[in-house]
């Protein structure tokens, strides 16, 4: 089937400053552990979290646009193992 | 205490019940035999499609009973597509909205294991159809069927039918409409080809399913064909749970400009408070063209689940496209179309007997209930 193409992530992929393991957590645990440690960096730095929960696909990017943060984009992890996003603090 | 899940099962009308009760006395018979009561069945089913086909709107003729809405979906959908691609013409395409309902969905994924293109259309973050992006794909080569749902059945947002119909006249191609969330709570679009619609959504009883294809549609019976419903549908009718299904669907839409009033007012007020009430709560769907009854919200750092469970126990029964609340532990994929929170939903789909009471009282418990779910994830409030 043909789907909108996903936001993959761009060539140069920025480092991130805070890598969140989250892998095994079931929604919406990757969101809260997100949401309470971006703080942590700072404005304009990048986050890393690392999921498998499918609903973390749809989550990550629709909170990134909920509370105005950069979401950068996502990479799938090898062997079905879930997805690397990317954030960014913009505030 | 109350039932908020009509959009799963409207609860079954006085005139169903009504109904039922004396179905199952005289209408159980065989409806193609030819004693006594062969032909009364047989006269009470006309009776019942007469009905059915009148309030829907069509022709008597162009209308078969199934034994579900999902049944009457695959087979006008599997029919519709295998009459119109063959083997001298290879495989066909076909076009559907992201947000069908699954039965639209499974029914187009099987045909894409047979050979069939299938484009998926996207949606606006409000449910709604994307028109241009949908209308480009009709018009691809050797497109053979559209399938666009009347409304949707989690969000209640209202598709743009009339303009994707245009479209489908202009380029020849026909336009199936799952109206199954729609049938007697608004207007059915005016243009479509086929249709299909559920018992069960309008205070019918389970188990009975509407199928209507136009008389100037290809269409072929996937199915082996029978003596039934026109060749359309196997198996024997359940003749009592139609007569029900027909009966309630009268009640439903001779009350159905009332409910409407009633039903806007309640779910204007779940929004407004819910806006003020719960923090980080995110109230889907377009608001100014949405089903009267439907009221979808996702909360924030809320296990979907636990939301539901804690819900029924105050008394709460809503339902919840939330990973953790599906029997597929996977998340909604019309909320996932939408590109809005998945976690922490919650469906609520005000039945026609619900009262003012009730939704004030739900809505003094719903507060309370979120901020305590939130606590026991340990979840700070500071964030965001």
């Amino acid at each position: 089937m043909i789907s909108p193409p996903p936001a993959d992530l761009p060539g140069a992929a920025p480092r991130p400053a805070l890598s969140i393991n989250a892998l095994g957590r079931k929604c919406p645990l990757p969101i809260i552990m997100l949401a309470e440690r971006i703080g942590e960096v700072t404005i304009g730095q990048v986050v890393q979290v690392l999921a498998d929960d499918p609903a973390a696909k749809t989550d990550v990017p629709a909170w990134c646009g909920l509370k105005s943060h950069d979401f950068v984009g996502s990479a799938e992890l090898p062997d079905d193992g879930g997805w690397a996003f990317l954030i960014r603090r913009s505030y | 205490m109350a039932y908020f899940d009509a959009a799963s099962a409207e609860p079954m009308s006085p005139a169903a019940r009504e109904a039922l009760l004396a179905a199952l006395d005289d209408g159980w018979a065989d409806p193609v035999r030819l004693h006594r009561e062969g032909r009364r069945a047989s006269l009470q089913l006309d009776q019942a499609r007469e009905q059915v086909a009148g309030l829907l709107r069509c022709r008597a003729d162009e209308l078969a009973f199934t034994s579900s809405g999902t049944q009457a979906v695959h087979l006008a959908v599997i029919g519709a597509i295998s009459a119109r691609q063959s083997a001298s013409r290879g495989p066909g395409h076909v076009v559907v909205s992201a947000v069908e309902h699954s039965s639209v969905l499974n029914a187009a994924a099987q045909a894409e294991l047979a050979g069939t293109e299938v484009t998926i259309a996207g949606v606006g973050a409000d449910g709604r159809a994307d028109v241009a992006g949908f209308c480009d794909a009709i018009g691809r080569e050797r497109t053979v069927l559209a399938c666009l749902q009347s409304a949707n059945h989690e969000v209640g947002t209202i598709q743009p039918v009339e303009e994707i119909a245009a479209e489908c006249k202009g380029a020849g191609v026909p336009l199936f409409v799952d109206a199954a969330a729609s049938v007697g709570r608004a207007a059915l679009p005016a243009e479509w080809s086929m249709l299909a619609a559920s018992g069960h959504k309008w205070g019918g009883p389970p188990g009975v399913g509407v199928m209507v294809i136009r008389k100037s549609v290809r269409w072929r019976p996937p199915m082996p064909a029978g003596n039934r419903e026109g060749r359309r549908v196997p198996g024997f009718p359940n003749l009592p749970a139609i007569m029900s299904a027909a009966a309630a669907l009268e009640a439903f839409e001779a009350d159905r400009d009332e409910a409407d009033i009633a039903l806007r007012l309640l779910t204007g007020q779940i929004r407004d408070r819910l806006k003020t009430e719960v923090p980080d709560c995110v109230v889907h769907g377009d608001h100014a063209h949405t089903l009267p009854h439907i009221v979808s919200f996702s909360c924030l750092y809320i296990d979907g689940e636990a939301l539901v469970m804690e819900l029924d126990k105050a008394g709460y029964s809503v339902s919840s496209g939330s990973a953790c609340a599906t029997d597929t532990q996977q998340p909604s994929h019309v909320l996932a179309a939408m590109g809005a929170i998945t976690h922490g939903n919650v469906r609520v789909s005000l039945p026609r007997n619900t009262t003012e009471e009730s939704v004030t009282n739900f809505l003094a418990v719903l507060p309370g209930i979120t901020s305590s779910l939130r606590g026991s994830t340990g979840r700070a409030e500071q964030a965001g």
